[in-house]
């Protein structure tokens, strides 16, 4: 009997695949790895290209990822692919935008959280809440 | 006949109402379906990542990454997911209700808090009371994609990484079901080792890292920390179907009570009115 090692894919949306593989070939940052049953424990990002999975019956599976990371355990192995292209710059507008938006957004911001008002004011409203049910309720008899 | 057409146009509007809330009910009901569809599809990466944090929380690596350290707190950041829409019943309120007490603990104990908002209500309730607001991202939709989320992410992670934060914490709706749905605090980074996996070998290793540990390291955790907020926001839009499903309902059925109720108002008025004309009608040919 061929040993076989457990192959998921998964990417943030969607599962891709998971099933057993005598064999799995992922573009490795360093360059191409063929993974077997047994391989040590390895982590390591993934680069744009093509999973190939060799399943026990002989047929072979592809899949494109963008990139993404990898885990290698004895028996498993995870390929965790990327949805959104990454690149530091990208990151970094993103990152950048999503403070400016904030920014606009508080341009006439106060300083301070006034909690004992803002509880106050959430009091008031869990306070009108439960009258609205007990006249409902009332209405109701 | 005093009272009675106006009566009539109150049941009618209340009719149009009624009309309005059952549409939204079941357009939220088919929005509901595919969000938990949604929800489920994202639960093995978020599971699958957190087996590998929890491996490697077991291996002994010679190197250790900021996010697993636990530091001294003066200033925490927290992320709050909330709905860009209204009419879902109390979920937003709760949530906020929560993150105002966690705020509060903090501010007692002399922790400052940096906000980070997602979806228009959270967005709108820290800016009325004054919270300290780093980054947002709102209109995120129905689908949200991974990329709107992440920059609000990184805007954390960097004021982490710059140790100006020294905890960053989730605060999200958990979908339980159609008719619950909890709040949960959840902390982001330091990273909490979970539970243990048993098929592990159990004496020291480590994995190989390709290129380093440290590159290796930076992009596994950024994209745990993103997954975690990502499975966030995709339940609370599970939940803000789920509840603006069932305060529509409720809506729907006050309206059908109402209605009930003046509809006799209306016709105890008309019978009123029937009877005072016959009375009348008597009174006159009794006079004559």
């Amino acid at each position: 009997m061929t040993m076989t090692i457990h192959v998921d894919v998964v990417s943030a949306e969607a599962e891709i695949f998971s099933g057993l593989a005598e064999m799995v070939v992922i573009p490795a940052r360093m360059g191409d790895v063929g993974i077997m049953p047994r391989h040590a424990p390895l982590l390591s990002p993934m680069k744009p290209g093509e999973v190939r999975v060799m399943k026990e019956n002989g047929e072979e599976e592809a899949f494109y990822v963008s990139g993404g990371m990898l885990e290698v355990q004895p028996h498993t192995v995870t390929v965790l692919a990327d949805t959104a292209i990454r690149a530091h710059d990208l990151d970094e507008a993103a990152a950048l935008e999503a403070k400016q938006r904030a920014e606009k957004m508080l341009t006439d911001k106060q300083t301070d959280v006034d909690y004992a008002k803002a509880q106050a004011e959430l009091a008031e409203a869990m306070a009108q809440l439960q009258a609205l049910e007990r006249l409902r309720k009332m209405a109701h008899h | 006949m005093a009272g009675a057409k106006e009566i009539r146009g109150k049941i009618a509007s209340i009719k149009n109402t009624r009309k309005i809330t059952k549409a939204m009910e079941m357009v939220a009901a088919s929005k509901m379906r595919k969000a938990q569809d949604r929800m489920r599809k994202s639960r093995p990466y978020s599971e699958k990542i957190g087996n590998v944090i929890s491996h490697l929380a077991q291996a002994h690596p010679e190197y250790q990454h900021e996010y697993m350290q636990e530091r001294e707190v003066k200033r925490v950041g927290v992320i709050v997911v909330s709905s860009d829409k209204g009419l879902c019943g109390g979920l937003n309120t709760n949530l906020f209700k929560t993150s105002l007490n966690q705020l509060q603990e903090w501010d007692e104990k002399g922790i400052e808090v940096d906000i980070c908002v997602i979806g228009n209500k959270a967005s709108g309730f820290f800016k009325r009371i004054g919270g300290n607001i780093v980054a947002q991202a709102t209109h995120l939709g129905d689908s949200p994609q991974l990329e709107d989320l992440i920059g609000l992410v990184k805007v954390m992670l960097d004021d982490y990484s710059d140790g100006k934060l020294d905890q960053i914490h989730l605060i999200y709706n958990h979908f339980v079901n159609t008719m619950t749905q909890d709040r949960r605090v959840h902390q982001l980074v330091p990273i909490k080792a979970v539970e243990n996996d048993e098929n592990l070998q159990q004496h020291s290793w480590d994995y190989l890292y390709e290129p380093s540990a440290e590159e290796v390291l930076d992009g596994l955790l950024m994209r745990y920390v993103e997954s975690l907020v990502y499975q966030g926001v995709v339940e609370n839009i599970a939940c803000e179907q789920a509840a603006r499903m069932v305060a529509m309902k409720s809506a729907s059925d006050n309206a059908a009570d109402l209605i009930d109720e003046l509809q006799l108002v209306y016709n105890k008025a008309r019978q009123a009115a029937i009877t005072q004309e016959i009375s009348e009608i008597v009174a006159g040919a009794a006079a004559v």
